[in-house]
């Protein structure tokens, strides 16, 4: 009988303070995003695809053309290309291309270029209609940057 | 009871009164599912609807009328006559209870001198209308919903009826108005509280809302009683859901929180309606917190908690009314 009552009280009580709890959820300030209309910043350890930094000193890119990233990457979607122009001394880039459909995103050629010249982008905001969206020119992206 | 006049003045009062009232259900279940939707959100601290109108204030239309748009879709091999009949007998008992019930001291379809048996006959034929909708899809996610059903309206119609009759003790009439008028100086709340918890928790489970939604359990019996159904015959039971909850808030405000008394108005007697209207809509909002609050209970539970709790509470204070009552 006791236990009857007993937990008649400790029910109805955690019961009250229950209802209590989300009238407190009810009036508190709402968390989530309006995403379209609101954006908040994203954090840097964010990986996107990949990007060329671009070193703002020589203002260029800081790769060397040597094709190890394209050599490390498992799913095979860097292509890069570099020629010697006319009184250079290194090799230029003319080709830096990424297919984005086939990138697992593992960081690997961020791991090993040696002049660490590649960095992940912020950009999320990625959706398009046919596959060919996704195929970046990485180098023009970069000299769209360029001052 | 004086003889139902059939006479042209009655019947255009009586035809004037139910168009009111069903135009009232749809705008009823209208605000009540954006009320629902916005607070669930706001408990759960995100915004709820936004985009249809200013703050989704239209999103319930549009869905109205995406329902209606909907194929009325019929599964292989049911009955096809209890299918159809179902969401019908959801929608049109919940109409009659609000003929009898006083919104405020004029504006009343009709005073019963029976009218709070009427209501509860009327509400608990909204249990026939979930049986014969489960039974009738012929798929064993409603059969267990509508079985579920009955049994936990077998179980919780028993404290609901002695919750009630304390009330009719007290003032000696079934007569909603009379009821009304008896609490011009006190509310019942105050002299009845054990019968006002009891009616609440157990018009909870009557409207079959959560935490005691157990007919239709989304995550044990996908949508339970009315798994099969789209289109309108999903929103017929959803605005019958919606008006059984107003039925419930309504006799509470009637039985037991003053009806259309309160603060003194100009042309008291017609606008007493905003002070039961005003009451109506806090237990209504109560039973939505209730509902984004607490887990669903178990099926023992639930009916542990009614014949071990509600049945003797009221009976006990059903009895002491009585004995109270007779001194
Ligand atoms: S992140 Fe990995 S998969 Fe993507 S391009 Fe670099 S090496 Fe290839
Ligand atoms: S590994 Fe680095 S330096 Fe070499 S090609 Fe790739 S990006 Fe350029």
């Amino acid at each position: 009988m006791k236990q009857y009552f007993s937990e008649l009280y400790t029910g109805g009580k955690s019961l009250v303070e229950g209802l209590g709890v989300t009238m407190k959820a009810l009036f508190s300030p709402i968390v989530t995003v309006q995403y379209p209309r609101e954006e908040i910043d994203i954090t840097p350890n964010y990986r996107g695809h990949i990007d060329l930094i671009l070193d703002t000193g020589k203002n260029t890119y800081l790769c060397i053309s040597c094709g190890m990233c394209e050599k490390s990457c498992p799913s095979d979607c860097i292509k890069v290309k570099g020629k010697k122009m006319e009184g250079e001394k290194k090799k230029s880039l003319v080709l830096f291309d990424l297919d984005f459909t086939k990138c697992s995103l593992c960081g690997t050629c961020v791991e090993v270029c040696p002049k660490d010249a590649l960095e992940y982008s912020q950009e999320y905001n990625l959706a398009a209609f046919t596959k060919e969206a996704f195929h970046f020119d990485i180098l023009k992206r970069l000299e769209e940057r360029r001052i | 009871m004086e003889t139902i006049s059939i006479l042209p003045p009655e019947l255009i009062r009586m035809v004037i009164a139910v168009i009111i009232i069903i135009s009232f259900l749809f705008l009823n279940a209208i605000m009540m599912g954006y009320a629902e939707r916005k607070i669930a959100g706001h408990v759960q601290r995100r915004p709820g609807p936004m985009e249809v109108g200013s703050h989704g204030i239209l999103q319930m239309i549009v869905d109205g009328v995406k329902l209606v748009g909907k194929e009325l879709l019929i599964p292989f091999n049911v009955d096809r006559t209890l299918f159809r009949v179902a969401p019908l007998l959801s929608f049109t008992p919940v109409i009659l209870p609000l003929l009898v019930i006083p919104f405020s001291e004029k504006l009343q379809a009709r005073d019963l001198n029976l009218g709070l048996i009427f209501i509860v006959t009327m509400g608990s034929v909204n249990v026939m209308a979930l049986l014969v909708g489960g039974w009738g899809s012929n798929n064993k996610y409603s059969m267990f919903g509508a079985m579920r059903a009955v049994a936990q309206s077998i179980a919780y119609e028993i404290p609901i009826l002695l919750s009630l009759l304390a009330v009719v003790l007290m003032c000696n009439t079934f007569s909603l108005k009379e009821i009304v008028a008896a609490q011009q100086n006190i509310w019942f709340v105050f002299l009845q509280p054990v019968a006002f918890l009891i009616y609440v928790v157990a018009g909870l489970a009557e409207t079959n809302r959560n935490p005691f939604d157990l007919p239709e359990a989304e995550s044990e019996l996908t949508a339970g009683f009315h798994t099969e159904y789209s289109g309108m015959g999903f929103s017929l039971f959803f605005i019958g859901e919606y008006t059984n909850m107003f039925i419930v808030a309504s006799v509470a405000t009637v039985l037991f929180l003053g009806g259309w008394h309160g603060p003194h108005l100009p042309y008291g007697e017609y606008l007493g309606v905003v002070w039961f209207f005003l009451k109506v809509y806090l237990l209504l909002f109560l039973m939505i917190m209730v509902r984004w609050t607490y887990p669903r209970v178990r099926f023992d539970q639930l009916l542990n908690f009614a014949w071990k709790y509600l049945v003797p509470f009221s009976l006990v204070n059903l009895l002491i009314t009585a004995v109270l009552v007779k001194l």
